[in-house]
């Protein structure tokens, strides 16, 4: 297995308060990678962590390049993106214009211009609202296009944050869709944070449980789906 | 009625120098959500340093644009030593460096050029156009129109624009892009201070040049900004130009106004609209659902 992404003893911390200790993952390329725990056990930590939002140490590495320590701007540039929880869009934008700043890094006029028909293809809501301002859209639509505009980057790695959070479940299942026809279109590989323990086991093909800032559990996901330990993650015993 | 005309067309001349303080406001507000209230006086430092390369024997206009030059890079400058330090730094403390800037520029500028007043060439030459307005009136409305057009084709064509509209709108989401927020800062600072540079020496002619000159312009200035809602260019514009008309209309034919009053009518209006609707003219509010 190669490996896309490569997260080692990776610790970080808020000002005085330690919140990881010592975090061991990996996606593999091409792969979906699921990070499940109970609320506070580090798991959006590790994701802000691994984009440079937050400075973290250890080893990250992306595609055998160490990139801990780098700021978000350049971990992006390396095709890293970070679709942050919650609904991660220029607000005061249209949807169009989110879109190109997704795109922002690249020099492919034509390219972008394809690829923005392609996001509009796979979502095809946005499209309906190309010159709408992205903060009033539904949640549903700006998840989406966080979604889309991180894949206008052209990432080897997609990392996302609660993507179902406050959605209507039908939306929640076609997005999912949609994420799995991404990373096996493109080979995009994905590492995902979802509260849905089942639904981020489906589309996973490993999976990683994190207790108090630290990995307790992991293996592929088809093995986890039965496992009392998730359970146990989430309730948090 | 030729009055009136005459007075509206002066009030669209100065109102666009307002104008421009407005948009120079507008675009540091636009990315670091500071009010810069050393605007004016970064505009009038930088007029002094166009007067001094006029002095020098360097042709006006290429004085004029190696002092946008100069402005720009100050203003970038300006923004990495004293600004960038600060920015998870209060709103108050900013206020408290805006305001230390001002005195710090006004007193420098007394010092250098000393306080008494001089006078700046027009690059348009004097006379008038069709016995309706000033040939230098008709320059700053060209001017003024220049600068929106530039600005407008910054914003919405270019990909630089693109960059600092983004991260004016989300500092930590444009940088998940692969955008250097804080560089964008930087050009945004620097692209005000250019305006105000230009603005500066627009006005000049008018006012005589001296450390306070851009005092009443800025008030000014802010009254367009926030008329026009802090947020947008293009209400910017529109609200230097009304306030301009405004001031001259009203201090032509409101007897009571005069000169005296034209100064608090401005404040007036800042008053006027931050009650009835703070976001202004243009100002986008940013229709969030939650």
């Amino acid at each position: 297995m190669t490996e896309l992404l490569k997260v080692q003893g990776l610790c970080a911390s808020y000002g005085s308060i330690q919140v990881l200790h010592g975090v061991d993952l990996a996606v593999s390329a091409g792969g979906v990678s699921a990070l499940l725990g109970a609320n506070g056990a580090g798991k959006t930590t590790t994701l802000r962590a691994i984009s440079g939002m937050l400075k973290g140490t250890g080893e990250i590495s992306l595609s055998g390049n160490n990139i801990i320590g780098l700021s978000s701007d350049r971990v992006a540039r390396l095709g890293v993106a970070h679709v942050p929880e919650g609904r991660g869009t220029f607000a005061g934008l249209s949807t169009e214009e989110n879109l190109r700043c997704g795109a922002i890094s690249r020099n492919d006029r034509a390219e972008i211009q394809a690829d923005m028909e392609r996001m509009y293809e796979l979502f095809p809501r946005l499209s309906e609202r190309r010159n709408q301002q992205a903060g009033t859209l539904s949640g549903g639509e700006q998840q989406m296009l966080a979604i889309a505009r991180a894949l206008m980057l052209r990432p080897k790695l997609v990392i996302l944050d609660e993507p179902s959070f406050g959605l209507a479940p039908i939306i929640v299942h076609e997005m999912f869709k949609t994420l799995r026809r991404i990373n096996e279109e493109q080979h995009v590989g994905l590492l995902i944070v979802e509260q849905n323990a089942h639904l981020a086991l489906e589309l996973a093909d490993y999976a990683y449980v994190l207790e108090m800032g630290r990995v307790v559990t992991s293996g592929p996901a088809v093995d986890l789906r039965g496992d009392e330990s998730i359970k146990n993650a989430y309730l948090g015993q | 009625m030729e009055l009136l005309l005459q007075q509206i067309l002066a009030g669209v001349a100065s109102g666009g120098i307002y104008a421009c303080v407005a948009l120079a406001i507008v675009m540091v507000y636009q990315a670091t959500g500071h009010l810069n209230f050393a605007q004016g006086e970064m505009a009038m430092f930088s007029t002094f340093i166009g007067w001094q390369l006029i002095q020098w024997g360097m042709p006006i206009w290429s004085a004029i644009l190696l002092t946008i030059v100069i402005s720009f890079a100050a203003g970038v400058l300006i923004e990495r030593t004293i600004f960038r330090p600060l920015v998870h730094a209060s709103s108050l403390t900013h206020v408290v460096v805006f305001i230390g800037l001002f005195g710090i520029l006004n007193s420098m500028a007394g010092f250098i050029w000393d306080f008494g007043i001089k006078t700046f060439p027009s690059p348009f030459g004097d006379g008038t156009l069709f016995g309706l307005i000033g040939k230098h009136q008709a320059g700053m409305i060209a001017t003024t129109a220049c600068v929106a057009a530039f600005l407008y084709i910054f914003f919405r064509c270019t990909r630089l624009g693109l960059a600092t509209r983004a991260a004016a709108d989300h500092p930590v989401f444009a940088k998940l892009v692969g955008i250097a927020s804080e560089n964008v800062v930087s050009i945004a600072w620097g692209i005000a201070a250019a305006i105000g540079s230009i603005a500066g020496m627009m006005i000049a002619p008018v006012v005589f040049l001296e450390p306070n000159m851009m005092v009443s312009t800025l008030l000014y200035g802010f009254a367009g900004a926030v008329l026009g809602g802090l947020t947008s260019p293009v209400g910017a514009v529109l609200g230097g130009v009304i306030v301009g008309i405004m001031e001259n209309l009203s201090a032509t034919f409101i007897p009571v106004v005069g000169a005296e009053l034209k100064l608090p009518i401005a404040l007036f209006l800042i008053i006027v609209v931050l009650v009835i609707k703070p976001s202004g003219l243009m100002g986008r509010v940013v229709t969030q659902r939650v």
